[in-house]
């Protein structure tokens, strides 16, 4: 994760996020993240290499719809981007949603 | 993965006969046993989870529409209903607007994957104007049913 900021002194911060639980984004976390993602005045978008997204936006996040292992890259701009950032990388790698990550599996 | 592989073309109800949430929940989940999608002997659990889903947050997230939706165990395979409300429904949505559109999904509880394809696939498209308007104004099943197959040939378009 990295922060600059740029000639106006906002942050701009970056960070590249794995998702952990083992049912993947649907509408409850994305629900989370959205509501998480407007507690910060900055601006915050969310890309999984194909489209971006307003990570401000439940109908734009539920699209992402993305699975147990894959990445995001969010990308915050704003005086608190870098509190924003933390507050997502927690909710998504650390808290996963409060939900299960996959069982072990034998095979 | 495309429309025509999860929604019921039989569980597409171009106009709602409920006017509230619950019965519009009931309606989409009734037409998919009819169509003999979900066994008869389920529906009422079914639908009861769906509304307890709904009851747990809104999955009305504005601009006129509405995605219920339940993972059960009693479900095998990923199934979708469709309903247009013509006098519009309280979801107690995001917006405080009223739902037009609802797609009701039904997934089983071990295809999280399956389940995440069905919903980008749903709301890529409600995220077009367009698509939302039209939907909204459809007249008939076919029509609504030809919206969701011009969609699955043009997965990019607007």
């Amino acid at each position: 994760m990295h922060a600059e900021e740029d000639t106006l002194g906002a942050q701009v911060c970056e960070a590249d996020l794995e998702i952990k639980n083992a049912e993947g984004l649907h509408m409850r976390p994305a629900m989370q993240f959205v509501d998480l993602a407007n507690r910060f005045d900055c601006d915050v978008s969310v890309s999984n290499g194909e489209n971006t997204v307003d990570a401000k936006s439940i109908m734009q996040m539920s699209m992402l719809a993305a699975t147990y292992g894959t990445r995001l890259k969010v990308r915050a701009e704003g005086h608190d981007a870098q509190k924003a950032a933390d507050a997502l990388r927690e909710l998504v790698e650390e808290k996963m949603f409060d939900e299960p990550p996959p069982a072990k599996k034998g095979k | 993965m495309k429309f025509a592989d999860f929604v019921c073309p039989d569980a597409i109800i171009v106009e709602l006969k409920a006017s509230d949430r619950d019965g519009a929940i009931s309606e989409l989940v009734s037409a998919l046993t009819d169509a003999g999608r979900v066994a008869k002997t389920k529906r009422h659990e079914i639908t009861n989870a769906v509304i307890e889903r709904e009851n747990d947050a809104s999955t009305g997230m504005g601009k006129g529409i509405a995605v219920p939706h339940v993972k059960h165990k009693m479900l095998h395979d990923i199934v979708a209903a469709i309903g247009r409300s013509i006098a519009g429904l309280d979801f107690a949505s995001l917006d405080k607007q009223p739902v037009y559109s609802v797609i009701l999904v039904l997934s089983p509880v071990d295809e999280p994957d399956k389940h995440l394809q069905a919903m980008e696939k749903i709301f890529r498209h409600l995220n077009r104007p367009r698509f939302r308007k039209f939907l909204r104004q459809c007249q008939t099943a076919e029509q609504i049913k030809d919206l969701l197959d011009e969609a699955d040939e043009n997965p990019a378009f607007e």
